[in-house]
Parts: structure tokens; sequence; C-alpha cells
């Protein structure tokens, strides 16, 4: 059977303010136990919860940015349930009325299309806090510092068709909420995290299957396994003559399989109701637009110009464009060499190495835009080749000083006097007479893999420093003799 | 409208609240005439009504993002039955 896999997925992005999303308490990845808590988070009665301003300005932010229509009015709600990290016993997050309602996001995917994914809304809620059950005399321990967190839950509609496909979107719904600022986007420390839903249903037939959701999954690479291994799973189910159960399942990365969550039957009564402790919240038109004024430039939108402005190609540019540190960091250091192919080249290939085998961001490299540019600049004046600028590179990144300083220190001045060259090119013709008889009484085709050898050679001599450019055309001038 | 025991029950389950028979019959019956009000008022045409979320008529006061509570988990701590390494402790979860 042919499958055809649907896909929808929730993604909760933690917004980067200082306060609780209720309360005035800190927000702070890895502080001690409990120590960020107030009465509010802790759901003491009679605390009353107050909503924060920066939250709302974050996801009207977002909602500018997906092209979606805002809630002028959004109301909070309750979603009842029971668990130890909930002191209170139910989340405020949004239901009827939530503050971003439909857009959408173009997606490119790996072979150049693009695909459109519709959102479906996006909805500000709180985090819960966290439980832990290594054995605290055989009880469960409680810390409830991320209670109260600020969420922005973001719907997307079912409109994926692969694995390849989420992953673009989650990229692209990661570039835009850390480009606007609101989210800082580290996946490992939950900043980010994913829900996906997924069902099979036969190519061709309209209505969809019965779905799962695999909750909680934190990283690209395992969002894309997850959704192999249980297309996987529900194929070999459905081609069973099986049927798919509806229900809550966990991506298990050391196992790479998903397994099922026990869960109540009656978990999902939710019993959702409109909050009483907090009023709707009312914007007004000039609130929004003043937001959307504020819009930073997105990923797309400067991929776009990368491509205008600086003739990159799409790849080049949606690259660059994917992580606006990158993007920043390719401007400022193409300010100075004017050779945006160049620039494009080295950041996406010899720094982007670097920064791979050192397992670090771009925002932390140790060479700077500025540092960087000023390397190239002396590719694009031929000073040094591109061989010799790697090992620059390494020297400017391992803290030895500038590019010119480097050159100048190691001597790795590109030779490009002719009259050195040719000196330096008679010396090995006379110590290689035999190969020079061999390679003058050889035809055309052979002369052309024999002069390898002589190039060899002089750039062994030259350590390096000849300018290959020139180099040839002498080479092949001198042996003709 | 009625409900009938097994709604006050599994109503009580996901209140976490443990009814005796006796306790059930009598909600089962106060629950009833709520929801008989509920069918009552329901009968009323509300075409044209703005859907309410709140009695009051006023919006959401909005808060500075500013950090203004500083660390009282001590003080938070001393109220929980039982405590380790700075958590709340509670009967061991599974799920």
């Amino acid at each position: 059977m042919n499958w055809e896999v649907v896909i929808g997925l929730e993604i909760h992005t933690q917004l980067s303010t200082k306060s609780k999303l209720f309360s005035g308490a800190a927000v702070g990845f890895g502080a001690e136990p409990n120590t960020q808590t107030t009465l509010v988070d802790l759901g003491m009665p009679g605390a009353l919860p107050v909503f924060n301003k920066e939250a709302l300005r974050m996801a009207v932010m977002f909602g500018h940015a997906i092209n979606a229509e805002i809630g002028m009015s959004s109301v909070f709600a309750r979603k009842n349930y029971f668990y130890p990290d909930l002191p209170k016993g139910y989340q405020t997050s949004q239901m009827d009325h939530p503050i971003v309602g439909k857009g959408y996001l173009d997606v490119m995917l790996e072979d150049g299309t693009t695909s459109r994914v519709g959102i479906t809304r996006a909805h500000l809620e709180e985090d819960a806090g966290k439980s832990l059950h290594e054995d605290f005399q055989g009880m469960t321990g409680i810390d409830l510092n991320r209670s109260s967190t600020p969420l922005l839950e973001i719907v997307s509609e079912p409109d994926i068709r692969s694995a390849k496909e989420a992953v673009a979107y989650v990229k692209m719904i990661h570039s835009i909420v850390t480009y606007l600022g609101i989210c800082d986007g580290n996946m490992a420390e939950g900043s980010m995290r994913c829900d996906i839903n997924l069902s099979l249903r036969p190519k061709g037939q309209k209505e969809y299957g019965t779905r799962t959701e695999i909750k909680n999954v934190n990283s690209f690479r395992f969002i894309e396994k997850a959704i192999y291994t249980e297309i996987e799973r529900q194929a070999d189910i459905l081609e069973d003559g099986g049927r798919i159960i509806q229900e809550t399942r966990l991506y298990d990365p050391e196992k790479n399989e998903t397994r099922s969550m026990r869960s109540k039957e009656d978990a999902n009564d939710y019993r959702y109701f409109p909050c009483p402790d907090l009023l709707p919240v009312v914007l007004t038109q000039e609130y929004v637009d003043g937001i959307k004024a504020t819009l930073p430039e997105l990923p797309s939108q400067k991929a776009a110009r990368f491509q205008s402005e600086h003739g990159l190609s799409e790849y080049d540019a949606n690259v660059l464009s994917s992580s606006r540190a990158m993007a920043d960091f390719f401007e400022t250091a193409n300010t100075i060499v004017a050779d945006a192919k160049l620039t494009a080249n080295w950041v996406m290939g010899e720094l982007s190495k670097l920064l791979n085998q050192e397992q670090l961001e771009i925002e932390n490299a140790p060479v700077s835009a500025k540092a960087f540019g000023e390397l190239l600049v002396r590719i694009k004046d031929n000073t040094i080749n591109g061989k010799t600028a790697k090992d620059v590179l390494q020297a400017i990144w391992n803290g030895e000083g500038s590019a010119d300083e480097i050159i100048e220190a190691k001597g790795l001045k590109q030779v490009t006097d002719t009259g050195a060259i040719e000196a330096m090119i008679q010396t090995i013709l006379d110590a290689n007479a035999a190969q020079v008889e061999q390679y003058r009484a050889a035809d055309e085709d052979k002369q052309k893999k024999m002069i390898g050898f002589f190039v060899g050679q002089v750039m062994k001599a030259s350590q390096g420093k000849a300018n290959p450019g020139l180099v040839n055309p002498i080479l092949t001038k001198m042996l003709k003799g | 409208m009625s409900i009938d025991k097994q709604d006050v029950q599994k109503i009580a389950h996901l209140a976490r609240l443990a009814l005796t028979e006796a306790d059930a019959d009598q909600y089962q019956h106060s629950l009833s005439s709520v929801l008989s009000l509920v069918e009552q008022m329901q009968s009323v045409d509300t075409d044209g009504v703005e859907p309410l979320s709140n009695p009051l008529e006023m919006t959401q006061r909005l808060r500075e993002d500013i950090v203004t509570e500083e660390n009282r988990r001590d003080a938070f701590l001393a109220n929980a039955p039982q405590t380790e390494a700075g958590l709340f402790l509670v009967p061991k979860v599974i799920d």
C-alpha cells in the first residue's frame, strides 16, 4: 500500500521575558529549585495573576510575522487537570479567543520547492513546574521554578506531508522567533518543544486516518527520526490489517522508537472555561499597528534581499539568512570585503566547518566579522591564496592576531613578482633535466598531464606562496624552451 | 435535564473527590436541578447578543515585565509536609 503521511505540529516556544506570565518572579533556566516562585505560581488561595505586558507584545509580534489575524479581544481560559507540578489544578491558557489567529508560513524545502503550511492559531499559556522522579525517600520531588513561565503555543494545520517538511517548518519557526528576539531558541534547555500529530492514509484518500500524538520532542534531528519511526510503526499495523489507537506517545531517542504513555481514559477531559481571575485582553488598532512597525527584517525578506542586493544564489541566501547572527556576520564581513560570493563561500565553508568542529554557535566564534572580513580582503587582493588563508583563519581563531599580523609574522605573502617566480622555475627545470626532456618529447595531451609535476615542485619550493595564477602560464612558456 | 449516578462519579473523579453512595445520591439531585436552571436559561433567545467572558465591564490590566519578587523558598517550603534538597515532596507519580 502506498501511504500518505499527514502531520500537524504544536510548537511550544518559551518567551524571553524577564518575569513570569502572571507573576513578578524571575524566569531563568538552571536556578536552584523553587527559588523563582511566588504565591501565584504556587497556586496559593487568593493569589491573583496579573498579565505580563511584554508577553503580550511578543505574541502580537509573532502574529505579524506569520501574517496572522490578531485577536483584538482575547480571553484566558482554565484547562483543568491534576498533576503535582501544577498546584492550582488548572493551567491558564487560551481556548476560543487566542491572541493570534489564522496565519501561514511558506516553507522552503531542500529541493528548492516551497510549500505553504497553515497556522491555525498561537495562544499564550503558562508552563507547569517540573517533577523529578529520582529517588527522594520513594517520593517525587517538585520544582516550581518553571511554573507560570510564558509559552506561546503555535499550532499548525495538518498540512505537512513529510518528515523533511516538518523539520523545515520547525526550523523556520525557530528562525523567526529568534529573529524577533521573543525566544532564545535553545532547544536543549526546553525553550522550544514540539508535539507531533501524525496519521497515515492511503494515497488519494480524502479522510484522515486515526492519529497519534508524540509529545515533547526537543531537537530537529529527533523530530525527523521520531516521524520516520512512527510512520513505520503505523504502516506496519495498518498493513497487518490492524487499527491505530488514538493516544499520546513518547519518543525514546536511545532506542529510536515511540511508545505509548500510559494515560487514563479521561485524561483529556480538560473542562475549559473562561478564567474568572483574568479579564479579557482588549487591544487597540493603534497598539497592534505600532508593534507591526517594529518588526525586524524577517528571514525570508533577508534571503530575498541577499539575492537582489548581493547577487547570491537562492540556496546561499537561505542558508545565510536562517540565523540572524549568521546573516549579521555575513553582512558585517562583506562591508569590508565587498565580494558577496567570496564572503558567502567562506562563511558557509571554512568558518562553518570550524564552528562545527568546536560545536560553537556563530555568535560565540572567536573570530569577529571584522577580522574575518580583513582576512578575505587578502584573498581578494591576491596577497595570499585560499590554501594559506585557511591556515591564517585557524591562527586568527587561536588568537594569534589579525590577518595582516599573521601573514607578516609567518611570511605567508604570496610571491607575485614574476621575476622571482621565473628564477624559481629555472632552478627546478635545471634540477629536473630528464623530466624536461620527456616533457618536450611528449604530445600535447601528455604534456597537460605532466605539467602537474612541475607545478607541484614550484609550490613546494615556494612553500605554497607562489601565486598559482602566475606560475602556470610562466611555467608553460619556459617548458617550451 | 438530569444526570445519572455515573456522571456524578465521573465528575467527582475528575475533581479528585471521594463520594459516598449517600453523597452521590444527593449530588445527583442537586446537580440536576442546577442543570435544569441552565436549560431554562438556554431557552432565552440570545441572537445578536455578544458572548460575555467576564461580567465586569473592564479589560485586563497589564503588568510591566519587571522582577518584583524575591526568593522566599524557605517560607514556602515551611508549609509543606515533606521537603528535600529544596523540593516539595509528593507521593510518587508515574506517568
